[in-house]
């Protein structure tokens, strides 16, 4: 006679495991299974989001651990949403989101739709196209560090062959005019390629026959660039904003190894901000607050976000 | 001359017929497209006002426009598709 897996699993189960699982009913032994998940969930997850919470209407500071600990109500985001100086790194936190998207969309667009059209070397131009978002953001910051040198650095030196200026009579990370836009740069150079894949995908998504029925209606390649591919990648193009806008806006270890939040303030992005209030300034409860005001808006974000994506997975 | 019907089951399908457009309306006011359109731009409205140059009370009042929406995300989600 056969065995079966089942069979086999069974006869291996140790005797008192088996006579034990044996009083269970089905809804029991489901819920064992997914018991150790739901715990790490609520001890990882749902305690800290809870515990933040609460933190956030105290005083509490993170160093001080024997202090007591006052409740002040809704101060902590009072402060938080009157303070000028946290408006200016929510305007760079913009300044930055606004432009990477709006650059990583264009050009990652254009270039799926180049590398959508069949020709010799396609596959490896892909690849090669795809490796700066493999690396890791600790070693692109370095890099880039030593490409935007005033004296060495390749960067200074290309702009200088394109517009005539001395390479070093510019500094990209030292000027409070330039180390914005070095920063929007860098993360362009890095992401725009997933913004690439998921463009790729969607232009992919397109049936021929639709391309075939507009040609037969004589439609310009224009029209139909506008009309066919253009709408049909629009939910496609929507996702990867939407998803590199929920990422930047939590951007950190890139924009630290590059400026570190300088020169001055200028670069310091809002979880730049919130991680030296909460770990120099050691004001745990001021940046608890900081941190729900974030989260909730990550949150808000990503509901549309989900929204997107189902309206993407109708199609 | 015809006696009127004491049916009791007759009864009540008229007048399920006669609830069921207000039923019908109510359920149409709560349908979910609409809402979670509304809930969204609440939200893009919140993220926009906390990020712009421009006001500065846009900015403080930003905060709570977002946990509006996000919250009015929360419930009309589980609003019906469809009557």
């Amino acid at each position: 006679m056969t065995q079966t897996t089942m069979d086999r699993a069974a006869k291996a189960t140790p005797v008192r495991v088996a006579r034990r699982i044996r009083g269970l009913s089905d809804r029991a032994i489901a819920w064992i299974f997914v018991a150790p998940t739901i715990f790490l969930l609520l001890a990882i997850n749902i305690f800290p989001l809870i515990w933040t919470i609460r933190l956030s209407f105290t005083n509490y500071k993170a160093n001080r651990a024997g202090r007591e600990i006052k409740e002040i109500g809704l101060r902590n985001y009072e402060r938080i949403l009157t303070d000028s100086d946290i408006w200016l790194n929510m305007q760079a936190t913009a300044h930055f989101l606004v432009w990477t998207i709006v650059l990583q969309v264009l050009i990652g667009f254009t270039l799926a739709w180049l590398i959508n059209r069949k020709f010799k070397g396609n596959d490896l131009w892909t690849t090669i196209i795809v490796l700066p978002m493999m690396l890791s953001p600790a070693v692109v910051g370095n890099f880039w560090k030593f490409l935007y040198q005033p004296q060495i650095g390749l960067f200074n030196y290309i702009v200088a062959f394109f517009t005539g200026r001395e390479p070093s009579s510019f500094e990209m990370l030292g000027s409070v005019e330039l180390a914005p836009w070095a920063i929007v740069i860098v993360d362009t150079w890095m992401w725009t390629p997933f913004v690439m894949l998921i463009c790729l995908a969607g232009l992919r998504s397109i049936p021929d026959y639709i391309y075939e029925a507009a040609e037969i209606d004589r439609a310009s390649p224009i029209r139909q660039f506008f009309t066919i591919t253009i709408p049909m990648v629009l939910p496609f193009l929507m996702l990867a904003v939407l998803f590199r806008g929920i990422e930047n806006f939590k951007m950190f270890d890139l924009v630290v190894q590059l400026t570190g939040g300088g020169p001055g303030s200028t670069t310091e992005l809002t979880s730049i901000n919130l991680k030296r209030e909460a770990f120099e300034k050691w004001r745990t409860g001021y940046a608890s607050a900081y941190a729900i005001i974030l989260f909730v808006t990550v949150f808000g974000l990503a509901s549309i976000y989900v929204k997107a994506l189902n309206r993407v997975k109708e199609r | 001359m015809s006696k009127p019907s004491n049916d009791p089951n007759m009864m009540s399908t008229l007048r399920q017929e006669d609830t069921a457009p207000a039923a019908k309306s109510w359920k149409r006011f709560f349908l979910r497209g609409p809402w979670e359109m509304l809930a969204t731009i609440i939200i893009a409205l919140g993220v926009v006002m906390l990020m712009q140059p421009y006001v500065m009370w846009a900015y403080t009042y930003s905060f709570i426009t977002t946990l509006v929406g996000t919250v009015m995300f929360i419930i009309v989600s589980h609003f019906p598709e469809e009557v």
